[in-house]
């Protein structure tokens, strides 16, 4: 710890900061432009001067930059030195002499950071005559508006896409006043990352040009603290709405999940909630016609009455894209023993994942973790497409060992630029086994290409060469084996290693390789941390609940088995599309042998078309719940606003259904549910402790999901009616849909937005943390429900595969995973819709060669009796004997991967 | 497309730096030596670097003398530094302009000539100075200047 | 009077060939130091002979150069590079060394080179000296032909690669920290510091930066001692210092005198005083980035040490001559002008404010002047201070404005009153 004196008055500062960061994390108000808490210190803005005094005597002092000064012991600074505010008015009058005087019709204005910042310095008098420069604009995508005259060339922009992000299309060009920040051509931003750009940006030079679409003012949108559904990370959000749809969705800062980071899918996924796509009324299937016709909550309630209370035998199917309560009330209906989840290959998955966590000594980290691994091994998974926020930390990771060195040369980590500069791009021990080439590629130390058994092998050798207890590999082939001993030896030299594999390798034998790697740095004295991916934003969270262990085997399949047997009176499908899940001919077989066909969900699919009953259920956006991560983090994600009609929570549905089968239930609210399921089920006990329960109040007061500033509450609906409505009660959580209420910091679990006296832009976060950059105020929110048992045995896995061996005349058809497009949910944006491939066809060059065929020829594929045409496009990075396939995309889906398939031209 | 000779002096370049990305700015140079300027389509240049179109392009146009558009096939470069300027420069850039029938940065019509400002160029001594290409012209003249254009003009330089 | 950088260069214009300068004793400091000095003996003597930077700031070299990580201690490739990226407005001193003695410049690298234990150095040209490319690459190449570079240099055990880099415009290139970034094909912004060149230079490596002038000067230290390189100097600083002067004088150019002469002696003795017709109103004393002296300061010595007493700085020694006949502002305006367009564009200061000066003079030129434009350009002035800005760019920009703000003020003012400039 160091003391330094602010004006005078002594303060203690954690060692090794500079000015700036211990500045505003002591609460001052010190304004900045170009300092970024996860990207640090340039210089570039001059915004942050202060005035430092040699010691007590000097009463002159010199001006510096906060962020470019150490906070050393006696460290003496003046923030309100009148010198230091003149200079820190005269950075704003400066960047004022080109910025335009566009903030009513720009979309930054009141979120504007420039706006806070030159508030805060006092700068209000244009003295300038002269004209102002000008630039042109460019079009880069669906997501992100450009508006170059607004710039004040903070550098933030080209800091966060190239040197943290990695990006490579995006630039700063010109000299002097003329510096110019895009690409060298118009053209869509490549990188996964790029809507980041809007909230990097200080300003409005880079904006959200989705809620251009359906603009509303940061005041005007009504928000709640969420979790992102498009993957398994649980990524921290704040969705907006107003009247009733959503308009965005931003970063909610979570310092041990996404930091200040979201994916372009997570950002810009959203719009599913306001699709045509939605089931908004409940449905019944007229017996005459056949057809699904809407109907009232009592008729169907009647019905369900009748379906539950006389039929005996009565399956539900769980969703990992559905929350726990959701899942638990299913459960609850139907009986553990008749609650079926996963297709069988994740079910398997899954199992196997939750064993190793459970019973290894290997941690799962989280993502800031991950991102302070310094060496990573990758089995078999395409991280930026399956876990994109994944991959910016591990982007990050291969920056630590370098970063080990700087530290040496008494170099701050903070100083961005001359850490960069040692670096120079140098990487840490980085290994990267996947069926294809991946994004990550460029910051492997190695890459090994293959197919998911032989990627299991290398791992297993791996494993072996740690530690000799481990399994041999027999028949490795060289190379193979020296890769891993080389992988092994960095590995073991590291201080922080990591083993990352997962889901979508679909292959028990990966996970088990990754779990003996892992396992053995843990015994022989690493601190391994081992990530599992997961495909949807409760897969983990379903398996927990599902128990997936040896008592019985629940996953869809066995639902088909009983339903062949015939005895089934009816089926309940939460949330779920079981012709993404599984062979689209088995799922239209099973569901006509289920007697009738419940369906909860939110999306027409082709599920609810089977249907007898469709119940329309909430979004993210529309209920409360819980969503465990691929950390084992289970996290809670509030309603943001009420949707119209007969929509609700799922879990009400049930509760209703329950009532309706005269099985009365006492769950009134959200936290019945949870403490139900906390009560029954021992891993979700710490689910009730994720956030304050509904009776939580601060001063007597709730937390209000519309700003104090929220504008129209009683003309918005004066169409309708000029009285001004009573807002919705909101029985379930601490929150509240109306303006009045707490307007201080809640606990961190429950802040619906980032918004600050002085503070009204994203960067208002800095007055929601402990320390700049740090937790959030009372620790980030969520808890993790898996921690290793710490046992001294380690129960490695012996079942090393064999090698790959191509088939002739088939080919082993795996799935190719598309951040944009193999998401069923996100693709509903009309953004991400545009940016999801065409369904294809890869084929390694000889194999096409081997079938005569070329790229973007037709080629024909029969899986599990169905032909698919698809053109062809060669991948030179696939093995031999493997053909890849878009996972997810429409057209095809419910192929279930990995699968031998007879290939050939199209006939 | 580069040329043949483009890509081998190309290779020969980037083979005598210490890293590739170093040579970036002689890369571009020799592909302005060719054609007077680097064309948009930075692609395959960058490419020969291991670089992005986006990231060659951030360097290309930081620097005065990368050419990103168009010159004619002589390239004046005209010194307007502090003693150029006590020494008469406004009228020798006036004068250049007259004759030339263009501004800065402008080409002439018949494609011969582009006249743009350069920093001091080091022979204050003989001020004002310009140079014509790799030319340098001093105690410059509006005499001196006709018959340099005229030089140039019938392909005597 | 002793001038050892330029006493051997050709007055044909032609530049001293490899033969002929070691017939004049070239590369008897280079046999001498590999031949028995050790590193540190070397850095001792440039440290004792005062040799200060030549490049505008006047560092001591010696100084510079023992912050460099030596022995085992220090990370490799390290690197020696010559800074010939001349383009301060007025200074026109590096061209003549360059294209006139380029093999004295290579031997003080290599000695110098040898001294910091470098193992690769380079020089940085500006584009524009297409002549001193021109002999430099023919110097290097006689160099390695007869082995006073490359592998074990004259069998010793030191090896020494010297490329010539040529640049591509921009005046910022010539910071030393810039000329890096410039150097491994970035765009050339400076870097903050610490930490300076020495520990992280060159892709990150330990990197000494010396201009042409204080490297030229290095074999003679070598060669005749530390004691009679400070005998050739008038003041404290060591050495002799090549002085310019242009502007409307008699014979503008540059000559190679005692550091510490005083200006006056310089302009009216070896320029030949001010043109017939034209009259002394002031100097701007060592480049662009100086503040202007006038009649009354002519008699201080032209150094380091003195120049500031006098409300300047020594710079690169190379004087611009305002003369009676010329417009002050348009020359200040010419000088800003030049600045605003060189800012790298990094620091809000620097970009902005630099081109916001330059508005505001050339509405006062143009006649169309207001009446707080005075104050706010000298606001500009007091706010582009040293420390404010990344680098010493916009600092160095606004030392003439404000002296000329100081010095001809009632030429502003008769400006804004006219509406229009008085000397056209």
């Amino acid at each position: 710890m160091a003391t330094i004196y602010i004006d005078n008055k002594p303060y203690v500062v954690k060692d090794g900061q500079n000015l700036l960061h211990a500045c505003l994390s002591l609460g001052f108000d010190l304004p900045y432009f170009c300092w970024h808490p996860a990207m640090h210190s340039v210089g570039a803005c001059r915004q942050c001067a202060v005035k430092q005094f040699r010691d007590e005597k000097d009463t002159k002092g010199k001006i510096v930059m906060s962020c470019m000064t150490p906070a050393a012991e006696g460290t003496r600074i003046s923030i309100d030195d009148p010198e230091a505010m003149e200079f820190r008015a005269s950075v704003i009058e400066w960047l004022m002499l080109s910025h335009p005087h566009d903030c009513p019709v720009c979309d930054e204005g009141g979120e504007c950071h420039l706006q806070d910042m030159t508030v805060m310095t006092g700068h209000n008098y244009r003295r300038t005559r002269f004209p102002k420069r000008t630039h042109r604009n460019q079009d880069l995508g669906p997501f992100i508006n450009h508006e170059m005259n607004r710039c004040i060339q903070c550098y933030r922009c080209v800091r966060f896409y190239c040197d943290y992000a990695q990006g490579r299309d995006f630039n700063v060009f010109a000299c002097h006043h003329a510096v110019y920040f895009g690409r060298h051509r118009d053209g869509v931003l490549e990188s996964e990352f790029s809507g980041n750009l809007i909230e990097i940006c200080p300003t409005g030079v880079f904006t959200d040009k989705a809620l251009k679409r359906h603009y509303t003012r940061k005041w005007d949108l009504q928000t709640a603290p969420s979790v992102c559904v498009h993957c398994g990370l649980g990524c921290n959000t704040i969705p907006g709405e107003r009247y009733g749809a959503l308009r965005r969705i931003l970063n909610r800062y979570n310092g041990e999940v996404n930091g200040y980071f979201l994916c372009d899918r997570g950002r810009f996924g959203y719009e599913f909630v306001n699709s045509g796509q939605r089931v908004r009324t409940p449905l019944m299937k007229n017996n005459e016609t056949g057809a699904l016709e809407p109907a009232t909550k009592g008729d169907v309630i009647e019905r369900l009455s009748h379906i539950l209370y006389f039929g005996a035998n009565v399956i539900g199917i769980g969703s990992a894209r559905a929350s726990l309560e959701a899942n638990f009330a299913l459960r609850a209906l139907v009986g553990p023993d008749r609650f079926f989840v996963f297709d069988e290959t994740r079910r398997r998955l899954m199992a196997t994942m939750i064993g190793i966590l459970k019973s290894g000594p290997a941690r799962t980290p989280s993502m800031k973790d991950v991102a302070s691994s310094d060496a990573v091994f990758i089995l078999g998974e395409d991280v930026a497409n399956t876990a994109p926020m994944l991959a910016l930390a591990l982007r990050q990771a291969a920056r630590q060992r370098p970063m080990q060195d700087v530290a040496k040369l008494k170099i701050p980590l903070w100083d961005d630029t001359a850490v960069r500069e040692v670096i120079q791009g140098e990487k840490g021990p980085f290994f990267i086994a996947a069926p294809h080439a991946t994004k990550l590629d460029d910051v492997a130390t190695e890459t090994y290409h293959a197919a998911g058994e032989d990627i299991a092998r290398l791992g297993f050798a791996v494993a072996h060469e740690l530690d000799p207890a481990a399994p041999p590999v027999p028949d490795l082939k060289e190379e193979a084996l020296l890769l891993a001993r080389r992988i092994a030896l960095f590995l073991k030299g590291a201080r922080r290693p990591l083993v990352v594999s997962g889901m979508s390798g679909t292959s028990d034998s990966l996970l088990r390789a990754a779990g003996n790697v892992a396992w053995a740095l843990c015994k022989t004295g690493h601190d391994a941390a081992l990530c599992f991916t997961t495909d949807e934003c409760n897969s983990l969270g379903l398996g927990l609940l599902a128990d997936l262990g040896d008592g019985y085997v629940s996953d869809i399949g066995k639902a088909f088995a009983l339903a062949e047997k015939g005895k089934l009176d009816a089926i309940i499908i939460l949330e779920n599309d079981l012709f993404l899940r599984e062979d689209i001919s088995r799922v239209e077989r099973f569901l006509e042998g289920c007697g009738h066909v419940i369906v909860i969900d939110h999306l027409f699919s082709r599920t609810t078309g089977k249907a007898d009953i469709v119940l329309p259920a909430g979004t993210f956006a529309e209920s409360d719940g819980t969503f465990v991560n691929n950390e084992g983090r289970a996290q809670r994600c509030f309603q943001v606003f009420v949707p119209e009609g007969d929509i609700q929570e799922s879990w009400r549905w049930v509760r209703d259904a329950l009532n309706a089968a005269r099985r009365p239930i006492q769950w009134r609210t959200f936290d019945d549910v949870v403490a139900a399921m906390a009560g029954e089920m021992q891993q979700f006990e710490a689910v009730a402790e994720i956030a304050p329960p509904a009776g939580f109040r601060i001063a007597g007061q709730k937390i209000p999901r519309q700003p104090h500033r929220y504008s129209g509450r009683t003309a918005m609906h004066a169409q309708i009616d000029v009285h001004e409505p009573k807002p919705p009660d909101d029985a379930d959580t601490p929150l509240a849909y109306s303006m009045e209420g707490f307007e201080g910091i809640p606990p961190s679990a429950l802040v619906p937005r980032f918004w600050a006296p002085g503070w009204n832009s994203v960067q208002s976060v800095n007055k929601f943390q402990e320390e700049v950059g740090g937790p959030l105020r009372g620790d980030d929110p969520g808890k993790r429900l898996i921690e290793p048992t710490g046992g001294k045995e380690v129960p490695y896995f012996h079942e090393v595969p064999g090698a790959f061996v191509p088939r002739k005349g088939e080919l082993l058809i795996v799935p190719l995973y598309h951040i944009f497009g193999s998401e069923e949910l996100s693709v509903l944006s009309p953004g991400i819709a545009g940016m999801a491939p065409h369904p294809y066809l890869a084929l390694n060059p000889f194999d096409a060669e081997g079938l005569g065929m070329n790229a973007g020829d037709e080629g024909e594929v029969v899986i599990s009796g169905n032909t698919y045409r698809l053109p062809i496009t060669l991948m030179a990075s696939l093995p031999q004997g493997v053909a890849g396939l878009p996972s997810g995309l429409p057209g095809l889906r419910g192929i279930v991967f990995p699968a031998w398939a007879k290939t050939g031209r199209a006939t | 497309m580069l040329t043949e000779g483009e890509r081998r002096e190309i290779e020969e370049e980037i083979a005598k730096s210490e890293r590739k990305r170093a040579a970036s700015v002689e890369v571009l140079k020799i592909v302005q030596k060719r054609r007077g300027w680097v064309p948009d389509d930075l692609d395959e240049l960058a490419a020969t670097l291991d670089m992005t179109p986006d990231e060659l392009d951030a360097v290309a146009t930081f620097y005065s003398l990368v050419f990103r558009k168009p010159v004619g096939r002589h390239v004046i470069l005209i010194c307007d530094s502090v003693s150029c300027w006590v020494m008469e420069y406004e009228s020798m850039r006036e004068h250049l302009s007259e004759r030339l029938g263009i501004g800065m940065g402008g080409t002439s019509t018949d494609g011969m000539f582009t006249l743009l400002p350069v920093a001091c160029l080091g022979a204050c001594d003989r001020a004002p100075v310009m140079m014509v290409d790799e030319v340098l012209y001093t105690n410059l003249t509006t005499e001196k200047i006709d018959g340099i254009l005229e030089a140039y003009r019938r392909g005597n330089m | 009077m002793e001038r050892p950088l330029t006493e051997n260069i050709r007055s044909d214009g032609q530049p001293v060939g490899i033969e002929e300068y070691e017939k004049l004793g070239g590369y008897q400091a280079t046999r001498k130091a590999l031949g028995g000095m050790s590193p540190q003996e070397i850095t001792a003597a440039v440290k004792n002979a005062d040799l200060r930077g030549r490049g505008g700031a006047g560092f001591p070299t010696g100084i510079k150069w023992s912050f460099i990580p030596m022995g085992d201690a220090a990370r490799h490739p390290k690197y020696l590079v010559c800074n010939a990226d001349e383009m301060e407005p007025g200074t026109f001193k590096d061209r003549l060394l360059l294209e006139g003695n380029p093999h004295q410049l290579i031997e003080g690298m290599i000695v110098s080179g040898y001294a910091l234990e470098a193992d690769l150095a380079y020089i940085f040209l500006r584009a524009e000296y297409t002549l001193a490319a021109k002999r430099l690459g023919q110097a290097i190449a006689e160099a390695y032909a007869k082995g006073y570079l490359g592998r074990r240099i004259l069998g010793s055990d030191y090896s020494l690669d010297l490329r010539l880099h040529l640049s591509a415009g921009r005046y910022i290139c010539g910071e030393e920290t810039a000329l890096l970034n410039a150097l491994e094909g970035k765009r050339a912004i400076p870097r903050a510091k610490p930490p300076h060149p020495q520990t992280s230079g060159l892709w990150g490596k330990p990197t000494i930066v010396n201009n042409v002038e204080t490297l030229s000067n290095v074999p003679h230290i070598v060669d005749r001692g530390a004691e009679w390189f400070k005998s050739l100097s008038h003041t404290d600083c060591g050495g002799t210092k090549i002085y310019g002067v242009s502007g409307r004088v008699k014979r503008p150019g540059l000559w190679e005198l005692p550091m510490g002469t005083p200006a006056r002696e310089i302009i009216d003795l070896h320029a030949g005083g001010m043109r017939n017709g034209y009259g002394f109103r002031g100097v701007i004393p060592g480049g662009a980035s100086t503040e202007f002296l006038l009649e009354e300061h002519l008699d201080v010595r032209m150094d380091f040490d003195s120049l500031p007493k006098a409300g300047s700085r020594l710079g690169t020694g190379t004087m611009i001559v305002l003369d009676d006949k010329t417009c002050p502002v348009g020359m200040v305006l010419s000088l800003e002008t030049f600045f605003a367009r060189e800012s790298c564009g990094w620091c809000t200061p620097c970009r902005e404010g630099l081109r916001w000066v330059v508005q505001i003079i050339d509405a006062i030129e143009k006649g169309e002047g207001a009446g707080e434009d005075l104050d706010i350009l000298e606001g500009q002035c007091r706010l582009l201070a040293p420390g404010h800005t990344f680098c010493a760019l916009a600092p160095g920009a606004v030392e003439p404005l404000q002296s000329a703000l100081k010095y001809f003020r009632e030429d502003f003012e008769r400006h804004i009153k006219e509406k229009g400039c008085p000397w056209r």
